[in-house]
């Protein structure tokens, strides 16, 4: 399988004559290693094997690149449902993403508790998310204010659509960031779709970055199709949290390149035609056509590397459907410390 | 042992653990210079700067959602809603994020956080400043509603409540502020979350209240008691979890009961202790079961005679209690 590209050469805002050699392959491997652990999702969605699907594609770029900016271990995110490809580069592995697509005891999110795709690791500093939409992002300005307590010099990253934005949370959780310039990094992951209402129906404005202004903090507009763009923008909203200049809200331009969910049909709501060019913005073969320009990237290198990622989805796939599911006996544990 | 108002052991029980714990800080609105619109924080500001005690935005979600944050990010966050019946913005923060997260987490994270609220009426509040707010909250599993009434328990909870690794939902009776006032030891105690207590002690019937109405029954029992009748009054101090064992005992002990609230009756924390009470004591009873309430209106009206009207008195409270005792 090849992905291909009808579009142009990227245009890097960022110089990624600066990035590594190795950084570039490394952004590369985490994006078509998001891109293949979704397909195989949804084949066993579509199979019968996983009740529900949520999908990255069409946003790994986004994802990879602003968490590649982070120190993992360090850094504290709150990746929304999309969330997928940001949460492998801070180190959740493939094993543990389908131990939650099966709702396995063994799931590191929430011992099958939760939907799939509501990501959470202790250990890595993923926090616990929920449903409804934008409670995380007070959560992210709480815990940038705990660090602004503390003294320490740890970053709270969190994701969010733009349909999120339309949340009071959304205007909440920022202005505190602002008001006591938190070392926070919002991420909009802008895809054009809350479900089905487009974008032209959440706000009156071309651009999420816009209300940035509004709260005195940079709002930077991205291509989110332009992994080493995300990646330089995030970079420097880092650079800019650890300073204690305050929060950053990035808005990265994605494209949605599923239907919402497993259960969900977009073509009862997008056009035809937007629906067949939404591979023309593609980041993974944007980017795969970018590192084959620059000579980083040949034919059996990127076998290579297929064969590579196949074989952890499929150990993953494995891994997780014969792990035990959650005892029946477990289900009153976990409310309190003490139950 | 010094004698000090509800409103002042509140505060000595932040003071004392924000000097012994450095985690511990205060987010809410006007906490800060004005030392909170009732003065909870006076002199905290001073003592322990702007990074600690930290006035919020004017917006309750945040107040909520920046703690439940703070709390996971190794710090004992005291969230200050300023009055009880602001506090449904952040209901969402607290009901789906805060209660569940160590649940939805499979135990991987924790919310160890307060939130205190001042509640109740009786102050001339109006409907939005003088809610009873806790039957939303004591429905809801992973979090912990306490209501202590006396400076003591007040203080003794208080210092629980923030060392407790869960939320907890502290509620302070906005008319006992000042009005309460009793002896608070100097050493360093606490109070358990989860047990109620006998503030007197008698046989003839269990009343079971919390809050001012805990306040207005003990008056009620002394009047009772002149008349012959020995009322045993059981304040519950925490609202969920319950004290079942505590309330059981009392009514085999006394085989009648009367629960009051000031919240309202339908749907009220005394519904849930009358069916405890129903399927576990059934055979104890030599009674019905009574319960007096707020009644059925949104909540209550400013004007003096309404405001009257509305909330239970002592003397209702003894008439009540003449009626079960007769039974």
């Amino acid at each position: 399988m090849t992905t291909t590209t009808e579009s142009g050469p990227l245009t890097f805002v960022g110089t990624p004559s600066e990035i590594d050699e190795q950084i570039l392959l490394e952004m590369y491997r985490y994006m078509l290693l998001a891109r293949m652990l979704d397909e195989r999702m949804w084949l066993l969605n579509r199979s019968g094997k996983a009740p529900f699907v949520i999908s990255c594609q069409g946003h790994e770029a986004a994802q990879v690149g602003a968490a590649l900016a982070l120190e993992r271990g360090k850094d504290i995110t709150f990746p929304y449902y999309r969330g997928l490809a940001s949460v492998l580069v801070m180190g959740m592995t493939p094993r543990e993403v389908m131990l939650a697509i099966f709702a396995r005891a063994a799931d590191p999110a929430s011992g099958g508790r939760q939907m799939p795709a509501h990501y959470g690791h202790r250990a890595l500093k993923i926090i616990s998310q929920s449903s409804p939409v934008g409670t995380q992002i007070p959560q992210a300005a709480g815990v940038g204010l705990a660090e602004k307590i503390k003294g320490g010099d740890a970053v709270a990253w969190v994701s969010f659509g733009e349909g999120t934005t339309s949340q009071g949370d959304f205007h909440e959780g920022v202005n505190l960031a602002a008001v006591h310039k938190l070392p926070v990094i919002f991420q909009c992951e802008n895809n054009d779709y809350a479900i089905s209402v487009p974008m032209n129906m959440q706000m009156a404005i071309a651009s999420v970055a816009d209300r940035g202004a509004a709260y005195g903090i940079p709002g930077v507009k991205v291509d989110g199709t332009d992994v080493v763009q995300c990646y330089a923008a995030t970079r420097e909203a880092v650079a800019r949290a650890r300073s204690g200049a305050g929060p950053t809200l990035i808005e990265a331009k994605c494209v949605r390149m599923t239907p919402h969910s497993s259960d969900d049909n977009d073509r009862t709501y997008r056009p035809a035609e937007e629906i067949k060019s939404l591979r023309q913005n593609d980041p993974l073969a944007r980017f795969q056509s970018y590192l084959r320009g620059e000579g980083l990237l040949d034919d059996a290198r990127e076998q290579e590397l297929r064969q590579r990622i196949a074989h952890e989805v499929e150990d993953a796939t494995t891994f997780a459907e014969q792990s035990p599911l959650p005892e029946p006996s477990t289900l009153l544990q976990h409310v309190y410390a003490d139950s | 042992m010094p004698e000090i108002t509800l409103l002042e052991a509140i505060r000595q029980g932040i003071d004392e653990m924000m000097a012994a714990d450095a985690r511990v800080f205060v987010f809410g609105e006007d906490v800060g210079k004005r030392g909170g619109v009732f003065r909870v924080t006076e002199g905290l500001y001073d003592k322990y700067g702007p990074l600690r005690i930290i006035d919020s935005p004017l917006a309750e979600s945040v107040i909520a959602g920046a703690c439940i944050g703070a709390a996971m990010n190794d710090t004992l966050p005291i969230a200050e809603m300023q009055f009880a019946d602001f506090i449904f913005p952040a209901f969402n923060q607290i009901v789906s994020e805060a209660a569940r997260i160590r649940y939805r987490s499979n135990n991987s994270w924790n919310v160890p956080m307060v939130i205190r609220a001042p509640y109740g009426g009786g102050i001339h509040g109006a409907l939005y400043h003088s809610q009873s707010i806790e039957a939303f909250f004591c429905h809801v599993p992973g979090l912990k509603v306490v209501a202590p009434v006396t400076p003591y328990d007040a203080k003794g909870l208080l210092k629980t409540s923030i060392e407790d690794p869960d939320p907890v939902l502290f509620l302070e009776h906005k008319k006992c502020y000042r009005l309460i006032k009793g002896e608070v030891p100097e050493d360093d105690y606490r109070i358990p979350i989860g047990k109620a207590d006998i503030k007197r002690a008698g046989s003839d019937m269990t009343v079971i209240a919390y809050g001012l109405m805990l306040h207005y029954s003990l008056e009620a029992a002394e009047e009772l008691a002149r008349e012959g009748v020995e009322v045993e009054v059981l304040d519950l101090r925490t609202l969920r979890p319950l004290d079942t064992e505590a309330i059981l005992a009392s009514v085999r002990k006394t085989s009648k009961v009367l629960i009051i609230h000031e919240d309202t009756l339908t749907g009220g924390l005394g519904g849930e202790i009358a069916a405890l009470i129903a399927q576990h004591a059934f055979e104890s009873l030599d009674g019905p079961i009574t319960r007096i309430g707020g009644p059925e209106v949104p909540a209550m009206p400013y004007s003096k005679p309404l405001e009257e009207a509305f909330m239970p008195t002592p003397a209702l409270i003894a008439d009540t209690m003449r009626k079960l005792a007769a039974y």
